[in-house]
């Protein structure tokens, strides 16, 4: 039956393999100082860079050094809260993240909710993707007069800024993702019979979750960058008033510490959302 | 007596082109016959197992499975994909219980279906990966989870689309031998398309050759009288299989030469 047991046995090998050498083991830390070090030598040399500009009689702008004398406490201390908006950045940025928070998971709900159906319906497809494609170019701060007409309030009217700003990349990948799902992925369904809500449970968000992943990292990106927007018109706690309320006091060196820190915070969120991603759509790349 | 699978005068056309794929194709197949379709590229062979399978319409004329008509795909027809179609984000294991869990569900418990996937993933020898994803195994461990599938569905007809085609030579035997295995132990009725006069004529009980496209229709049927089980080491000089292999291969490329070829 088998071709390989009509052939008779191989007499066993007898040949003496030389003894190899042992490789040397391959360093983990050298691989990690040569991420590690560029980029601090990029940082020095910027940072050197800026004082040297930063210190003529005609600068505008404080050189680092006087940065870390003007805001040391800012730096050093984040969470200390004197009560009213005098407050550690910590603090600026919890209720900044907060409403990012909340807006960002409206959006993601009824950014999928409303992606898959534009995705699977035709008929919506050519129903709304034109007038989405319309609204997705509105800049986000456009939409806050009239938030806050219809709210009348600062936190909604913020939060449905972040929701309006995120919801289109959302929607626009997710129904792409759901437009995308292989032709053989939907012949085994058909084969098996899934059909309705199962279909979609089981085959078409799997396979959509790289696209949806992709429209998530955008919108938490832009959510981000429209909430400083936001919170400087709006007021109150928040990072984006605290920007404001140190421009017009003219404290040059609090602005450059909380524009860090906003960079920073922006950098982590994508970063946990991409990771998220990574979880949820594992083993889906690539087959 | 009807025919098990009966494909009466089936034509299949395509909106957009002047002529059919498939002209008036008739083809009347036994239970647990063993037929392979074979014609060269673009004559319709995948075309017309799509049909059988339920996955695209007939235009004229039809099949009958056991009396009767197909409309629409289904678990009694399951198949095994050229590409293997294995849900990437589903472990061996939880393609075969997406199917079995799907089509099973009133005729087994929870603890058969478990069992009924293990079974049929150590049909085709692979217990030892069932908890690995598609992209963790190769090519020829894909193809036997998606035929370990296809069998787990308890099919009345085993539908095999090109199924070794993107498989290296040795591969492809070692499949061939275990599908022989497999159908030898349990007398499934197969179709299989494919575009390897070997493998059509060491596998099959008939070979159905067809014309070349558009407007292709069966040519020939040949009926492969060699005993089972079959050694490919001992046909290999076997007349009976040089005689068969001949006869597919001057159909092939003496009286349907490929046209594109021929063009060159």
């Amino acid at each position: 039956m088998n071709a390989v047991s009509t052939k008779p046995a191989a007499a066993p090998a007898v040949v003496s393999r030389p003894v190899l050498a042992a490789l040397p083991k391959p360093s983990r830390i050298v691989p990690i100082i040569a991420q590690v070090v560029p980029p601090l030598m990029v940082l020095a040399l910027l940072g050197l860079g800026w004082e040297y500009l930063a210190s003529g009689p005609n600068a505008t702008l404080p050189p680092p050094s006087k940065v870390w004398v003007d805001a040391r406490d800012l730096i050093v201390d984040p969470f200390f809260d004197r009560g009213g908006l005098d407050k550690g950045l910590f603090w600026h940025l919890l209720a900044s993240l907060q409403r990012v928070a909340l807006g960002f998971a409206l959006s993601a709900v009824v950014g999928v909710a409303l992606g898959m159906l534009i995705g699977s319906s035709p008929f919506c497809m050519r129903g709304l993707d034109p007038i989405f494609q319309v609204l997705r170019t509105v800049p986000p701060l456009a939409w806050l007069p009239l938030s806050l007409a219809a709210f009348r309030e600062a936190q909604p009217s913020a939060i449905f800024v972040i929701f309006i700003t995120a919801i289109w990349p959302i929607i626009i990948n997710t129904a792409v993702g759901v437009l995308n799902v292989p032709q053989d992925y939907r012949n085994v369904a058909a084969v098996i019979r899934l059909r309705g809500l199962a279909f979609f449970w089981k085959i078409v968000l799997p396979a959509a979750a790289p696209y949806i992943f992709t429209g998530l990292k955008i919108g938490i990106g832009l959510s981000w960058l429209a909430i400083i927007a936001a919170e400087m018109l709006i007021g109150g706690v928040g990072i984006g008033f605290f920007i404001w309320d140190a421009w017009n006091s003219s404290n040059l060196s609090d602005i450059i510490v909380a524009l860090i820190y906003v960079g920073l915070v922006g950098f982590m969120l994508d970063k946990v959302v991409a990771l998220a991603g990574r979880i949820a759509t594992r083993g889906t790349q690539a087959s | 007596m009807h025919p098990f699978l009966d494909i009466t005068k089936l034509s299949i056309a395509f909106p957009k082109s002047p002529l059919p794929v498939l002209r008036e194709v008739d083809l009347k197949i036994e239970r647990g016959e063993y037929v392979a379709v074979i014609g060269h590229s673009g004559c319709g062979k995948s075309t017309l197992l799509n049909v059988v399978a339920g996955l695209l319409p007939a235009t004229a004329g039809g099949v009958l499975l056991e009396g009767r008509e197909i409309s629409g795909p289904g678990p009694d027809r399951a198949v095994v994909f050229q590409n293997h179609s294995l849900l990437p984000w589903l472990t061996c294991y939880e393609n075969v219980k997406l199917a079995v869990d799907q089509t099973l569900k009133g005729e087994m418990n929870k603890q058969q279906r478990h069992d009924w996937v293990l079974e049929n993933l150590a049909l085709v020898h692979m217990t030892a990966a069932k908890d690995k994803r598609p992209n963790e195994i190769s090519g020829g461990m894909k193809q036997r989870i998606g035929i370990a599938r296809a069998l787990a569905m308890r099919p009345k007809v085993l539908l095999l689309d090109e199924p070794f085609g993107a498989l290296d030579a040795l591969t492809r035997a070692h499949l061939q031998d275990q599908v022989m295995e497999i159908h030898a132990r349990l007398k499934t009725t197969v179709i299989m398309i494919t575009h390897d006069v070997d493998e059509a004529v060491l596998l099959s009980d008939r070979i159905v050759m067809l014309t070349n496209g558009p407007n292709a229709t069966v040519g020939e049927i040949l009926t492969v009288d060699l005993e089972r089980p079959r050694d490919r080491l001992k046909l290999a000089a076997d007349p009976r299989f040089v005689a068969a292999r001949t006869a597919v291969l001057e159909f092939l490329h003496s009286r349907h030469a490929n046209p594109a070829l021929q063009a060159a």
